[in-house]
């Protein structure tokens, strides 16, 4: 049995993370979905920290609330007016659209509810920062020096690609 | 009432469906980008979930969904320059407008 508060918070991360990205996708004001596209994250980073994975939420908060959320609303600023509504779909695009979405969600729904075993949240401790970090630097079974030093190579090349493509000629 | 696995993937499948919708009828590549974040983001609330039911003492999970983190936004931002300078060359963000390689 859990507290009222508990259940009570995590209706309102369901229901938020449901109802915005409904919007986020029918809305036909791009910089609306951008928005609600934000409220999404925020209710994905309300789920890590209802999940006891402190560091996870920061991480979420901070890259994608702070910093993609931003770079959506600036190349949304610069390539459209931002007051403008988006095109009606064509019936055809929206029902196959339809489509797609609700079998998938039909399927998936079907194998979840009927193999996924009910289990209880187990107890754990949060994650503490200096776990985090000796995890992520050490080379020993089951930590990840190598991917950390894979993706610092890559977000280089994401810098270097990303200035030779937007720059002026 | 005790909060089970599927109290968490029901809603995280709900927002990929979301997502699948939005990438097959929007036409503006900025939205489609956003419904693709959209799918990327339920993907990792299922890597946390299974880590913290299933395996509450390690951590593959989380770890996993931080390169993910990392990996989406090197993507978000190689494909949002990509979209300026298509913007800049054709003056048009529309998916069906772009139909040619031009230079």
């Amino acid at each position: 049995m859990e507290s009222v508060g508990s259940i009570i918070a995590y209706v309102v991360i369901a229901l938020s993370i449901i109802i915005f990205s409904v919007l986020a996708v029918t809305t036909r004001k791009i910089l609306r979905a951008a928005t609600y596209l934000l409220f999404a994250l925020f209710a994905t980073a309300a789920i890590y920290f209802s999940l006891d994975y402190e560091f996870l939420g920061a991480v979420q908060i901070a890259v994608y609330a702070g910093g993609i959320v931003v770079l959506f609303v600036f190349s949304i600023l610069l390539t459209s007016h931002p007051g403008d509504n988006s095109a009606r779909l064509a019936s055809k695009k929206r029902v196959s659209g339809l489509i797609a979405a609700i079998a998938m969600l039909l399927v998936s729904g079907y194998v979840l509810i009927s193999r996924c075993i009910g289990v209880a949240e187990p107890a754990m401790q949060s994650i503490d920062m200096q776990k985090v970090g000796a995890t992520l630097m050490g080379t020993g079974h089951g930590e990840y020096l190598l991917p950390f030093e894979a993706i610092s190579v890559l977000l280089l090349a994401c810098i270097i690609g990303g200035i030779v493509v937007a720059r002026k000629r | 009432m005790e909060k089970t696995m599927l109290c968490y993937l029901i809603p995280s499948l709900i927002m990929f469906c979301c997502g699948v919708y939005g990438f097959i009828t929007r036409k503006n590549m900025i939205a489609i980008l956003i419904s693709l974040e959209l799918m990327l983001n339920s993907v990792d609330i299922n890597f946390v979930v299974f880590n913290r039911f299933l395996f509450p003492g390690s951590m593959e999970g989380m770890f996993f969904t931080l390169f993910a983190i990392a990996i989406a936004a090197a993507e978000t931002a190689l494909a949002i320059a990509i979209i300026i300078n298509v913007f800049r060359s054709v003056k048009n963000v529309d998916v069906e407008e772009v139909s040619k390689m031009k230079f």
